[in-house]
């Protein structure tokens, strides 16, 4: 579906990190629209902790790049007041983790003003923020909260695995007249700190080119289980299938790309083929991301489902130490087995 | 005082040495014996000892996401936060909380990694002594980068409303990761938060352990005889980066010059020899320190990791039982990444 629109566009030669596409579309809204513009804490000289900004002050300056005090709940509410206004502000929450000290702006204010205005007020702004652990950062810096976003009613919430997909995510994002979550992780991203997996840095075409929200990607085809993922766990489910495949299990992987909205046409087709379901992310296992997908497709198309297995955090803050939290987060080999199981049953 | 700092002076010293292990040649924040990030306070070491001279087991004392140097003077076990740093079973939190989530309840310490965050806590721990009608105290630390921060402000108004015994302890060590004092706060003094509290103020200029030790006798001295909260500045100096690994190419070179030469710790040296300490005593009180740091490191590295199902415990003291399923499901174990 969404391959089809974006056609040919993938055929590039010039391949760039996930950071690099996703500052590449901000310079050029930021070119094309005066009245785009980005707070955040460390994003100007720093660049932004996770390369979000990186060299996008040279260009722009500290009024558009615009460093803040750390107040989550002054300069979240201020870019809400401002899209109010009808300009186009992007703001970073630096970890996603972070949300409780701004998050009345975000929920009460950013998400709900449109509803409550019965339509007469549009927040026309982008809130950025890192997700992910796999670095031992603990409990505080490492969940990615996907699910809390999306349960919430009014944002729009996104979610790249790549840098085509970060892009061309990006440039719809701030165009959207709605405010649009867009969570990175931090492992996608191409910093020099933390090595990225291979599959993030993809080819990146360098004319601007939006990707619709709500057209989940097919990243691998296959035939006998869909693996339904997202961020991080998609290179890790494309990781798990292609082991599978020396096993004779032909895994389709599906990246959702965004949770709000959900294309969960992509997921039915997918399961209408191949009867099989597992659901894969980075997120607390309950009354999440996991259960919305698995229940979306039983009220949808019970008949079409012979198995389902799910794969996320068990109901537990991230620990720090390595054997602990490579236990929590799924792994590359706890995919392959939940799709086996989905095989077998 | 001078040994609390040569204690966490040199404990980073060594935490850096072994962070980096595993890290080279090139940085992977996520390789090596202590992974994730690291967060090290040298240049702090006078706001750490000067306050928690005057300060008992019975106080709370919250830090921020640079913990060790105020740990060390608060009298946190040496050995089990070091293991906790090395991710192992015996650390303080059996490996759960890593640097910056360092809680020992024996002498009422913690920590929270988001900004200002630890300031209500620290209200509560006022609070409480208030209630029971106890002489203890609670102290939270904050950074400069943190003045800014609702969980801060409101906290100094409830403090000053309930006449609660708190001192909020900000170490301004000029920095917000890169973001300057004055690009984020239009006061040079932060202490001038507190005149719109009514509550006391004060700032100390200058890197000095002893006038810090001066200043925080009299905030810990007016909550302990129950008349209220103070608000004290202390300025300190950041001789390393944010973080382990963060390149600092925002920060002039003659600022980090500039901090470099503002040591405390060789500021308060000269003023116990001008007092006739000899050079041998001193000696004898970094040597017992430095031995002290690494009889702790070498117990930490010897600590067993804990165990991966370890993670499922610890969510609840009371865990509920059929009611939320902690275990991993059978089909799926152990992470391979």
């Amino acid at each position: 579906m969404a391959q089809q629109e974006e056609g040919a566009a993938r055929q590039t030669d010039r391949s760039l990190t996930m950071s690099r596409a996703m500052v590449e579309a901000i310079a050029h809204e930021m070119r094309e629209n005066d009245e785009v513009f980005y707070m955040g804490e460390d994003v100007a000289d720093y660049g932004g902790i996770f390369d979000s900004t990186e060299g996008l002050l040279d260009e722009f300056g500290h009024d558009r790049i615009m460093d803040v005090p750390i107040s989550e709940t002054a300069y979240i509410g201020a870019a809400v007041g401002a899209a109010q206004q009808g300009m186009r502000p992007i703001a970073e929450l630096m970890f996603v983790d972070f949300f409780g000290v701004g998050m009345d702006q975000i929920y009460n204010q950013m998400a709900k003003n449109t509803y409550m205005s019965g339509g007469n007020v549009s927040v026309p702004m982008v809130l950025t923020a890192a997700v992910g652990g796999t670095y031992n950062d603990a409990a505080q810096h490492s969940q990615t909260l996907y699910g809390t976003f999306a349960h919430l009613p009014g944002m729009k919430v996104v979610v790249p695995s790549t840098a085509y997909d970060a892009k061309g995510l990006m440039h719809n994002a701030i165009r959207d007249d709605d405010p649009v979550v867009y969570l990175f992780h931090k492992r996608l991203m191409g910093i020099g700190w933390l090595p990225a997996p291979d599959g993030p840095k993809t080819g990146v075409p360098e004319d601007d080119y939006t990707i619709p929200f709500g057209s989940a990607d097919v990243k691998r085809e296959g035939e006998d289980v869909t693996v339904v993922t997202l961020g991080l766990h998609v290179h890790r489910a494309m990781e798990a299938a292609e082991s599978l495949a020396d096993d004779g299990i032909d895994a389709e992987v599906v990246d959702l790309r965004t949770l709000v909205p959900l294309d969960m046409e992509t997921v039915r087709e997918s399961v209408a083929k191949t009867g099989r379901l597992v659901v894969v992310d980075e997120d607390y296992r309950s009354f999440g991301v996991t259960g919305e997908i698995v229940a979306r497709t039983a009220e949808e198309g019970l008949g079409d489902l012979e198995a389902v297995e799910r794969v996320a955090v068990p109901d537990v803050p991230i620990p720090y130490a390595r054997p602990m939290e490579d236990e929590v987060i799924p792994g590359v080999e706890d995919i392959s087995q939940a799709v086996q199981n989905a095989h077998q049953e | 005082m001078y040994e609390d700092m040569v204690t966490a002076r040199h404990y980073e010293e060594r935490l850096q040495e072994e962070y980096l292990e595993g890290k080279q040649p090139a940085f992977d924040i996520s390789a090596g014996p202590i992974p994730g990030e690291l967060h090290l306070a040298a240049g702090h070491e006078a706001a750490g000892a000067g306050v928690c001279q005057h300060l008992r087991d019975d106080d709370t004392v919250t830090a921020p996401h640079r913990p060790h140097h105020v740990a060390i003077a608060k009298g946190v076990d040496l050995k089990r936060m070091t293991a906790e740093i090395f991710g192992r079973e015996t650390g303080l939190s059996k490996g759960k909380g890593g640097h910056m989530h360092l809680f020992d309840p024996d002498v009422n310490f913690a920590c929270s990694g988001i900004i200002a965050e630890g300031c209500p806590p620290a209200v509560g721990a006022g609070l409480a002594a208030k209630k029971r009608n106890t002489d203890s105290v609670a102290v939270a630390y904050i950074g400069e980068g943190a003045i800014d921060q609702g969980a801060f402000l409101e906290s100094l108004n409830l403090a000053a409303v309930r006449d609660l015994p708190v001192v909020f302890v900000v170490e301004d060590n000029d920095w917000a990761i890169s973001m300057p004092k004055e690009r984020v706060t239009d006061v040079e003094d932060g202490a001038q938060r507190a005149g719109g509290f009514d509550l006391p103020g004060q700032r100390v200029d200058v890197d000095d352990a002893v006038s810090i030790y001066d200043a925080a006798k009299e905030a810990v001295g007016r909550a302990r005889d129950n008349n209220g909260p103070t608000l004290l500045e202390v300025q300190v100096h950041r001789r390393m980066g944010h973080f382990m690994g963060d390149p600092e190419t925002y920060r002039p070179d003659e600022d980090k010059a500039a901090a470099e030469q503002r040591d405390s710790i060789e500021r308060l040296a000269e003023d116990l020899r001008a007092h006739g300490v000899d050079d041998d005593h001193l000696d004898e009180i970094r040597d017992r320190a430095e031995d002290r740091v690494e009889e702790a490191i070498e117990w930490a590295k010897d600590q067993p990791e804990p165990d991966p199902d370890d993670a499922y415990e610890d969510v609840f003291v009371n865990p509920p039982s059929g009611v939320t399923d902690n275990e991993p499901s059978a089909e799926v174990t152990g992470g391979d990444d």
